[in-house]
């Protein structure tokens, strides 16, 4: 009964289920653009529409790292039979926020030597890198900044510029372990880039397009990790690693390698320089789980099996926001499981799986998925 | 080889040297002149085969500065010590038995830090513990007013 | 100009000389080691030591005997109860005293626990120094557990003092087979866990397999001895070879493998875990009844003398040299720690790996730098 009522109030289109209408923000973003556009010229429109998004961004960054620090310590907590933060506040939810603030009132160490500018620019190269990413993912029906028809392009472009931050960093903190650390930084993220590419491109031969919001809505009938068969799902596999690879986590920390390089590339970072790297990280962490979640584990398509009507009007109850944001948590607890439970690997290990194996199945892999697709055997 | 045949074996490689029967070792007393010659021998030769150095101690004996070394077998078991001191205080000189047995590297450093003991040949003979400004605190008669308490 | 292109490009101008440490999370402590690279292949590593240098040496001639011992806890904090154990027993056999049966039980269930904790201590660090944090909080997990037990029984949990030349400063907790027996118990189902975590994981397996081979006869002549040293068929067990305290009545085995890389240093320690635990069974409910300690002149003086003594510590053979004059002051006491010996390979199996396997290596030689520097 409750769907009846719900689905006639917002008076759907026959095709379109009630859902889809009622948790689509295009309608929100359209009516804030009518609104502005009657109020001030079309210029100015796009100056205060770029300000909110920048600001709501902005929120969304910290809100998003501080949860994702808090989240790792308690996760890794966990994994090490430790209770993890559970002093400030309740279980300790404010123990970031606690954290973010001593680490405002530390003082910034100036390097002797090093080369300042560059040594104060890299922590924004880092931290840009991050946000420009933020821009083109589909966060909901609707809600995202800019659907470009690049959109996949974009992201994984924009999002490998961090590592010229990683490399300035490593250069003009004039630290040999800082050097080291920026150096394995570069070798790792330039090879793991081909597979993170690959591993989309077998899912962009499925869903025939670039478009981010075109990829999400091809998975309709189905997530693509489910009906891609096989290569889908080595796509996958093959993505999780080389994109662990190229945030500098988990078992691929060799930018950072603590037990070698004390903290790799930002060794000689303090205060809210550090936390601009701390907190990128995280942020990098999140854009990679929510490109998996959107190209392999369906965006905010909610998860619905063939002809279970029941379970899946259940499913779609849930709005589309949640399930892009439980969708990109699990990949993001993927990520941590990895990094608390495997041991490093060695920088020519490291370069040994990409070049050697990562990379021939990837390639492999894109042809046995370009005839799936082209004899129409996929679901 | 036991104790007394051990005695006889060194004695059959250079019949000047005197053995002491101790306590729990054979003891040999060397000049600092023959002390690398018997430990190549006693290296290498086939019933000896004394290829483990255990222990090498630098001790300070009051009017001369000594060397101990402990020698075991890894084949046959048997232990001897090797007791060998310097002719003088001032500029007290050893031969290095480093090419012998590699662990002498560090124990030999060691003791040139803390005694003074200078051995030839060796081949990186620089202070293992403390700078250069430092005396030989292992010797008896450095004197330390900070740190040494004397009643 | 042709000229000093030509210099730059020497191979001495191509080193990349880094200090690790004296401050650095896997020189477990104040060591550092001047490391020259080529890229990440290390070319030499040239240890520098003596930043916690106490003069342990020259601090026991002027202390009694009975006081050493709360000097040697202070060497090798992992085996403490070792090191007393070994000037007790020098002491011991030098004024030819008589230790009671129950004595020597007690000392060797002591010493094998010692054995895990510090077995337990170095594979959670190592486990760090590879990368997987996670070890590092199973192996204090539980080395809680036997800490809790000496804690219960000497009163201290890590420099447990519980030695005394002529017996122990007093009897054990009446909990104590029961705590000891319920941790073996416990130790028995959570052992394998350590393999699932670490030993059967492939990066383990890459990082560590043939990685800082070190050959016999090298380990032979540098007198690499403990399970390092067995690790590369070094028969060097004092237990086996000079059997103390109650060595001589149980029954074990010297964990012995030939390969002597890294892994097979790992494994080593691993086995000897289960041994050690092996030997406590055997002992744990056959402590006999009797006096705890021996009593001893209240001034203890040595007869005139040389006295060497070998024990087993966690890290290999530790040797305690006396040279007695026969006043309650020792003359000289040397201390042959394992450590330092350990750390004079460092360089030579060290050399033409990467500085990932630099650290791997030192990990797995445990090297306890109070230990080194005395």
């Amino acid at each position: 009964m409750l769907f009846d009522i719900v689905s006639a109030n917002s008076a759907p289109l026959p095709s379109e289920p009630w859902w889809r209408v009622f948790y689509d923000f295009s309608s929100l973003t359209q009516s804030i653009n009518t609104s502005l556009n009657d109020a001030m010229s079309p210029f100015w429109t796009t100056v205060t529409e770029m300000l909110i998004i920048g600001v709501l961004f902005l929120l969304f960054y910290a809100v998003v790292g501080l949860f994702l620090v808090y989240a790792e310590r308690k996760v890794c907590a966990f994994m090490q039979n430790r209770l993890g933060p559970n002093r400030v506040g309740p279980f300790g939810i404010f123990q970031t926020i606690a954290d973010l603030v001593k680490l405002l009132f530390v003082e910034l160490i100036p390097i002797k030597n090093a080369d300042s500018f560059l040594f104060n620019l890299a922590p924004f190269i880092v931290i840009i890198a991050g946000f420009m990413a933020l821009a083109a993912i589909p966060f909901a029906m609707g809600l995202h900044a800019i659907d470009l028809n690049i959109g996949v392009l974009y992201v994984i472009a924009v999002s490998a510029m961090g590592v010229i931050g990683v490399l300035l960093a490593g250069w003009s903190s004039n630290n040999k372990y800082s050097l080291i650390g920026a150096m394995r930084s570069g070798a790792q993220i330039v090879s793991y880039e081909l597979s993170v590419g690959l591993s989309i491109i077998t899912i962009v031969i499925l869903a025939g397009s670039m478009q981010l919001s075109e990829i999400v809505e091809a998975q309709r009938a189905g997530w693509f990790i489910f009906r891609g068969h096989i290569p889908a799902f080595i796509a996958f596999i093959i993505f999780l690693i080389s994109s662990t690879a190229e945030t500098n986590r988990g078992p691929f920390d060799l930018a950072e390698a603590e037990s070698e390089l004390t903290a790799g590339y930002h060794t000689e970072y303090s205060g809210i320089k550090f936390a601009f790297f701390f907190l990128a990280e995280y942020m990098n962490m999140f854009i990679v789980a929510s490109i998996a979640a959107t190209v392999f584990l369906g965006g905010w398509m909610p998860f619905h099996v063939g002809n279970w009507v029941g379970f899946n009007i259940i499913m779609d109850f849930i709005p589309p926001f949640f399930w892009y944001i439980g969708k990109t948590f699990f990949v993001i607890f993927l990520m941590m499981w990895f990094k608390w439970t495997f041991p490093r690997l060695r920088i020519d290990q490291l370069l040994t799986l990409e070049w050697k194996f990562l990379l021939p199945i990837n390639l492999v892999n894109v042809l046995i998925m370009a005839f799936i697709v082209l004899m129409g055997w996929h679901f | 080889m036991d104790k007394i045949q051990l005695g006889e074996f060194i004695k059959s490689i250079d019949p000047d040297l005197e053995i002491k029967d101790g306590k729990q070792f054979t003891e040999v007393l060397v000049p600092s002149s023959k002390l690398h010659s018997l430990a190549t021998q006693l290296k290498e030769k086939e019933e000896a085969q004394f290829d483990y150095l255990f222990c090498l101690s630098g001790v300070d004996y009051g009017h001369d500065l000594g060397v101990v070394y402990h020698l075991r077998s890894t084949i046959f078991n048997h232990v001897v010590v090797l007791k060998t001191r310097t002719s003088e205080r001032e500029n007290p000189q050893l031969d290095s038995v480093s090419d012998l047995w590699k662990t002498a590297d560090f124990h030999e450093r060691e003791v040139y830090d803390l005694l003074g003991i200078k051995f030839t040949n060796h081949p990186d003979l620089r202070r293992l513990f403390l700078d250069n400004s430092w005396g030989f605190p292992l010797r008896k008669d450095y004197v330390d007013d900070i740190n040494i308490v004397t009643k | 100009m042709e000229e000093k292109v030509k210099n730059i490009t020497t191979d001495e101008q191509q080193e990349y000389v880094i200090n690790m440490g004296p401050q650095h999370p896997s020189t477990h402590g104040v060591l550092r080691l001047v490391v020259s690279l080529k890229g990440e292949i290390v070319k030499n590593v040239q240890p520098h030591i003596g930043y916690i240098h106490r003069g342990i040496e020259k601090m026991c001639e002027s202390i009694t005997y009975p006081q050493i011992i709360h000097l040697t806890d202070r060497m090798d904090y992992l085996s403490a109860h070792i090191n007393n154990e070994a000037v007790c027993l020098s002491v011991e056999k030098a004024l030819e005293v008589d230790i009671p049966d129950r004595v020597k039980v007690i000392r060797t269930i002591m010493s094998e626990l010692t054995r895990i904790q510090s077995h337990q201590l170095w594979w959670a660090s190592f486990g760090m120094d590879l990368g997987g944090l996670t070890c590092f909080f199973y192996g204090l997990r539980d080395r809680e557990k036997i800490l809790d037990i000496f804690e219960e029984t000497c009163g201290s949990r890590m420099i447990v003092s519980y030695n005394c030349p002529g017996g122990l400063m007093y009897d054990i907790h009446p909990n104590f087979q029961k705590r000891v027996k319920d941790f073996i118990k416990y130790f028995r189902k959570i052992l394998p866990e350590y393999d699932q975590l670490l030993t059967g994981n492939v990066i383990f397996h890459e990082r560590s397999k043939g990685i800082g081979k070190l050959s016999l006869k090298d380990a032979i002549s540098y007198g690499i001895t403990g399970p390092s040293g067995r690790a590369s068929g070094f028969s060097c067990d004092v237990r086996k070879h000079e059997p103390y305290s109650a060595y001589d009545r149980i029954i074990f085995k010297e964990i012995l493998f030939t390969e002597g890389d890294t892994y097979h240093r790992y494994v080593a320690r691993i086995e000897e875990m289960w041994e050690s635990m092996n030997i406590i069974e055997q002992l744990i409910d056959n402590i006999p009844d009797g006096p705890f300690a021996v009593k001893m002149k209240p001034i203890i003086k040595l007869p005139e003398g040389e006295y060497y003594q070998r024990v087993e510590t966690a890290r290999g053979e530790l040797g305690v040299y006396i040279i007695s004059d026969g006043n309650k002051n020792p003359y000289r006491v040397k201390f042959r720690s394992p450590n330092f010996v350990n750390l004079s390979v460092l360089n030579q199996i060290a050399s033409g790996f990467k500085i990932a396997d630099l650290v791997a290596i030192g990990g797995s030689l445990d090297l306890v730098i109070p230990d080194i520097d005395r």
